[in-house]
């Protein structure tokens, strides 16, 4: 392998490295706006400890892309410094947190994907994101138990709670697809035995989302549209917004500690 | 959610291995499973435990004070119920 070679997969591994960050922190973000608006005590702290799981992960990835970067960077360059078009996460992690069921139901869908996602990651050739991928699995596996028993306990329960999810599932399924859809770069990371192949996943993702729909007489949504463009860089609107809460007080106390 | 649609379940931790669960609070849930995501999500969020019990608060049958004096007081006037009550002949030395 010749330098720039080298340098191209350095280069690529800190991207995916972001990218595992990104699709961490904001859907973090977008939990931890549940703080205080929970639908009651226990259920709020609830969302409020798997907030707090997201960002730590967005941490250790964030930290490990710093680290490749040099340059004295730290996670928080990639958190608070960086704009809508640096971000390259999924579109289904910014959508705004809507209702209690809407985001049940994408947390279903994010946690059914990282219950796979996670453990090939674990074998990754890479040993940092095989660590952070170790650490991270335990954390899914009680996010899983928990989007599974609310999505049945609303779809198999009132009209009304059976409604809203019905509406949730159709508002969100056009944004799945691009989770399994690999670009270039992961590509090449994939030929490395780094990156996981989530093309691969997408069987068993919907054969798991199917079964626990069935459970919670859901109907799985047969809609055709689909939104890509996240791993681009090419975000909806709501992204910006989130972007200038979360980065305010950085940027206009930069440096600040507490 | 209103909270009179969801019971009160009493939560108990142990927090180490050997030891006891201690009551530790209270808290709302649907049903036991629910009370026990919440009971680790509100009480072992600091590696406060090992393993958690819920039990629904209506099923503890609870002592009330007004049965205080029946129930307590009589004890009080019978040391020989402790231990500490009877001389231990100096062969045994400490137990």
């Amino acid at each position: 392998m010749n330098i720039s070679n080298k340098d191209n997969s350095q280069a690529d591994l800190i991207e995916y490295a972001t990218r595992l960050g990104d699709d961490s922190l904001i859907l973090g973000h977008r939990i931890s706006e549940w703080a205080s608006n929970g639908p009651f005590l226990e259920e709020d702290i609830a969302l409020g400890n798997v907030a707090l799981d997201y960002i730590g992960r967005a941490r250790m990835y964030y930290t490990y892309a710093a680290e490749l970067t040099g340059e004295g960077k730290t996670e928080d360059d990639f958190a608070y410094l960086r704009n809508e078009r640096d971000f390259s996460n999924y579109l289904l992690n910014e959508l705004p947190k809507g209702d209690f069921a809407f985001t049940i139901v994408r947390q279903l869908f994010i946690d059914v994907f990282n219950s796979l996602f996670l453990p090939q990651l674990q074998t990754s050739a890479n040993e940092h994101l095989a660590a952070i991928a170790s650490k991270a699995v335990k954390e899914t596996r009680y996010h899983l138990r928990r989007s599974k028993d609310w999505s049945i306990r609303l779809g198999d329960g009132t009209e009304e709670s059976h409604q809203r999810m019905q509406k949730a599932l159709a508002d969100l399924w056009g944004y799945v697809h691009e989770m399994f859809e690999p670009d270039e770069l992961e590509k090449r990371l994939i030929a490395q035995g780094i990156a996981v192949d989530t093309a691969n996943l997408k069987e068993q993702w919907l054969a798991e989302i199917t079964e626990t729909l069935n459970t919670a007489t859901l109907e799985v949504p047969e809609a055709e549209w689909a939104v890509r463009g996240g791993r681009a860089g090419h975000h909806t609107e709501h992204l910006g917004h989130l972007l200038c809460v979360m980065q305010s007080v950085h940027i206009r106390y930069p440096g600040a500690k507490w | 959610m209103p909270l009179e649609n969801l019971e009160l379940f009493e939560v108990f931790v142990r927090s180490k291995r050997g030891l006891d669960h201690k009551h530790v609070g209270s808290l709302h849930a649907e049903d036991s499973q629910h009370a026990l995501d919440y009971a680790r999500d509100c009480y072992t969020r600091r590696s406060e435990g090992v393993s958690i019990w819920v039990v629904k608060s209506s099923d503890v049958i609870a002592s009330q004070e007004d049965d205080n004096e029946g129930f307590f007081d009589p004890s009080e006037d019978k040391p020989y119920r402790h231990a500490t009550y009877y001389p231990l002949p100096k062969e045994v030395g400490n137990m």
